[in-house]
């Protein structure tokens, strides 16, 4: 037999420091520690998992078609710009598909003329088309499809944990995953739409010019009820009659009593007067009548642009449009030369102060889809948790008392290696910094459950041991040996499955492998070094002629 | 000592006809189960087949039909309902063919808000899901199926032998199937969670199986003259009271959980406990047998020792 102070001694640094890196996970004791004490103990324990605390997770995908489509569509106005600069008669820029620009001109002697413009777009090739002599079609290069697409994704990354530093949420977690989707985990959200709504909105801010000239013919109607089905309805008569380079959008209005919403249609010029990347702030400002509005500030180039744009069409309309929805569009009195704008429209506070949060984060360089929403209340946590720990409390006295009864002193000492296996597996969770989740806590009741197999063959082998009247030293340590290659077996196979479910599973699959596979190997060295201590103590102290088991 | 059984002497072997009957319906069961799952016809969770769960706690009882009517007449016809009704709580699941675009759960929060203005309620959990997310877990969970039996097969005919290997891993495929199968004919809905049990269920069925062939092992190197069905009976018989105790402890825990863990865990840990008692039958009546009807020669572990 070896000696048992070594032992004892290893098994009172484990217990210790399990408890030490539990501590912070228990903030009603912690909390209440001696500052020094709390300087050296560690400062994180085990987090609990959105389906405990409430929260939400996101993934969302970068509709990055889309950015490249925006990409071009700047292009065409571009292309568009050159040629009325450089007077060339055509009679369409029109953007084809995703990636490319058709040009079209009624005289063919205009195609060299055309094509030499290429030059000044150096991501496009001229792509051959057939037989046409009046239309000539590029097509952007592969590998600036390529950088967009990329761009866009870190760009909406960017943009999104901007916006969440700025929203203010403890923890939250943002990252990519794989090509084209972000993980956003929000624990402890108390307005999850709001947030999502944060997150989600493109805030794409643009000012546009009403094309009050051709509003008339088109005859559109003064205001109609919201609805999306009213909207394409409208949209479908009148497409006919709007004037190329025009588009219809809308503004919201809600009535005073606040019960009836309209939109309001405006015949509006496609051409972007300025956009949203041009600005320095935007806050939340109180008007007259106690109503919230946005106020933006330009940069330097942004109030030089404005100057020049309002300078020039004093007396016109100008929309401005966030995420093709008009907010206002206000008559131009005069000249703004002080670079300030302002954004008005019917909203509360909470959502004038989301507007200014996305203003100044930035757009977004595509419109997200949200493809997975988890969402937690609170309340539902909290229920998880109680019923969580009182399902844990009674399996673990059910067994507790199973085991002492049917192997009476030795079916305590068992279950105290069970309490150590227990305290080892918490302690273990928090010193990893764990995150722990439902099933999670099932992994913990799991380990109760199995923590005593291997002393349940331990015992068993011993009892078969004393059966062939072997002394009481000699039948536990070779029930032990034999034991223990029927334990590691069992264990090894469990932690393969483990191992395979940690390696394959997402979230909350995760987070119960990883209470297994330590439960797993905790349980080993509870079975083998704890319960073996304390037997070879008894046996030290005195010769025991008949053990109870 | 107390003990729950004595000395047997069961001659379990012989058994192994009405047993192999028994377990072969419910694994076609299970494998009716799989082709269904297959094809899509299965009850899958809206984790793995996408689609939208609201789960609400209401001030008032509500009842279930009327809250389905109150769905349908707003176009929500195909919402699966789930009360717990103790607590007025309700789950509503609409299952794929939606996208996340059209706000399914918001629009389900509307429709109660109209409908029952006098019961107010609060969120308690709402998911969407899309459907290239369930597909890509769908494929997850099968990968992290075949790589776990791969490396037990391994495992254990590195450590005993091939048709030890075999035996186990069939007789874990059974218990899967089984859980499975039984679970299909409830008509129970296959969640990831429920997947997980599976899988945890046969990583402790192996366990239970190992107990008994170790056993086998020994005694084959110990008593080489006898017949070796024999020698796995008595192997059976020494170790039946420790695979039941260690069985009925893992059964002790589950119980609870399953009667009081939350509707989140009930089904788990359901899966679990019919997993571990089919684990216990399997590594008695199937996987012993099993390593006997195993053709070829003598045992290389016979030879041994």
């Amino acid at each position: 037999m070896k000696k048992v102070g070594g032992r004892l001694l290893a098994l009172t640094a484990v217990i210790v420091a399990s408890v030490v890196f539990f501590l912070p996970s228990y903030p009603p004791l912690y909390n209440e520690l001696p500052r020094w004490l709390r300087a050296v103990l560690p400062d994180k324990g085990i987090t609990l998992g959105l389906d405990l605390q409430g929260g939400i997770h996101l993934v969302l995908e970068v509709e990055e078609d889309r950015a490249v489509e925006i990409a071009v569509d700047r292009a065409v106005v571009a292309v568009q710009d050159l040629l009325l600069e450089k007077k060339i008669p055509a009679e369409s820029v029109k953007r084809a598909g995703s990636s490319q620009i058709a040009i079209s001109f009624q005289n063919p002697d205009l195609r060299s003329q055309v094509q030499k413009l290429l030059d000044d777009f150096p991501t496009y090739v001229e792509v051959e088309t057939s037989g046409t002599a009046n239309s000539v079609g590029w097509t952007m290069r592969e590998a600036e499809i390529k950088r967009i697409k990329d761009s866009a994704i870190n760009q909406a990354l960017e943009t999104i944990r901007n916006r969440i530093d700025q929203f203010g949420v403890a923890e939250p977690l943002i990252q990519r995953q794989g090509q084209k989707q972000i993980v956003v985990q929000l624990p402890g959200i108390k307005d999850p739409k709001m947030a999502k709504d944060l997150i989600k909105q493109t805030a794409l801010l643009e000012f546009k010019m009403l094309d009050e000239e051709a509003q008339m013919k088109v005859e559109l109607p003064g205001r109609i009820l919201k609805g999306k089905d009213r909207e394409d309805a409208l949209l479908k008569q009148v497409e006919s009659k709007v004037p190329e380079g025009d588009q219809i959008l809308f503004e919201r209005v809600t009535q005073k009593d606040g019960m009836q919403e309209y939109l309001i249609p405006y015949l509006v010029k496609k051409r972007v007067m300025l956009a949203g990347d041009v600005l320095s702030d935007a806050r939340v400002s109180i008007g007259q009548f106690n109503e919230p509005y946005v106020s933006v500030t330009f940069d330097a180039k942004g109030a030089r642009e404005f100057d020049r744009i309002t300078g020039d069409n004093v007396k016109k309309r100008m929309a401005i449009v966030l995420d093709n929805t008009i907010y206002s569009a206000p008559v131009i009195q005069e000249r703004i030369t002080g670079g300030r704008a302002q954004i008005t429209g019917t909203f509360s506070m909470e959502e004038a102060n989301n507007l200014a949060i996305v203003l100044r984060a930035g757009a977004l360089p595509a419109p997200l889809k949200i493809i997975q929403d988890l969402t937690v209340g609170p309340s539902l946590g909290r229920d998880s948790i109680e019923k969580g720990v009182r399902a844990t409390l009674i399996a673990g006295i059910l067994v507790v008392l199973f085991m002492a009864i049917y192997y009476r002193l030795s079916g305590v000492i068992a279950d105290f290696a069970l309490i150590l296996n227990l305290v080892c597996l918490i302690g273990a969770l928090a010193a990893l910094n764990a995150t722990l989740t439902l099933p999670g806590i099932a992994g913990i009741i799991l380990t109760i459950g199995m923590g005593v197999d291997s002393n349940v063959l331990i015992f068993e082998r011993i009892r078969e041991e004393l059966r062939q009247g072997k002394t009481v030293r000699l039948a536990v340590d070779s029930g032990y040996d034999k034991a223990l290659l029927t334990i590691v077996d069992s264990h090894v196979t469990t932690l393969i499955t483990g191992f395979a479910l940690f390696l394959f599973g997402t979230g909350p699959i995760k987070g119960f492998a990883v209470t297994l596979c330590l439960g797993i190997a905790i349980n080993l060295f509870t079975a083998l070094v704890g319960t073996k201590v304390i037997f070879d103590v008894i046996n030290q102290r005195r010769k025991v002629e008949q053990l109870s088991i | 000592m107390f003990e729950i059984l004595g000395k047997t002497n069961i001659d379990f072997m012989g058994k192994w006809r009405i047993a192999f009957a028994f377990s072969g319906v419910m694994v076609l069961l299970g494998i009716i189960a799989l082709v269904q799952i297959a094809r899509g016809a299965a009850n899958m969770g809206i984790d793995f087949a996408g689609g939208t769960a609201v789960q609400l706690k209401f001030e008032k009882p509500i009842h279930i039909d009327e809250a389905r009517r109150a769905l349908e007449s707003n176009g929500l016809a195909h919402a699966e309902l789930q009360e717990f009704s103790q607590e007025n709580k309700l789950l509503v699941r609409i299952k794929a063919a939606t996208t996340i675009e059209e706000k399914t759960a918001e629009q389900v929060m509307a429709v109660f808000r109209k409908e029952f203005p006098d019961n107010k309620f609060v969120v308690e959990s709402s998911t969407e899901i899309g459907p290239t997310i369930g597909q890509k877990l769908q494929s997850d969970a099968l990968i992290a199926i075949l790589i776990s039996f791969a490396g037990i097969v391994l495992y254990i005919a590195a450590r005993f032998e091939l048709r030890f290997g075999v035996a186990a891993a069939l007789a874990t495929f059974h218990d899967v199937l089984a859980v499975l199968g039984a679970f299909y004919i409830l008509d129970k809905e296959i969640t990831l969670l429920v997947v997980t049990a599976l899988l945890t269920l046969a990583g402790y069925s192996l366990t239970d199986t190992v107990v008994v062939f170790d056993r086998i092992r020994e005694n084959l190197r110990m008593r080489r003259r006898e017949p070796e069905g024999t020698i796995m009976n008595t192997a059976i018989n020494q170790v039946l009271s420790r695979t039941i105790v260690t069985s009925l402890t893992v059964v002790i825990v589950l119980i609870p959980l399953v009667l009081g863990g939350g509707e989140v865990l009930h089904d788990f840990s359901l899966a679990l406990l019919w997993g571990v008692i089919f684990g216990t039958y399997s590594s008695v009546f199937v996987a012993t047998p099993l390593i006997t009807l195993w053709p070829g020669g003598p045992s290389r572990l016979l030879k041994r020792g």
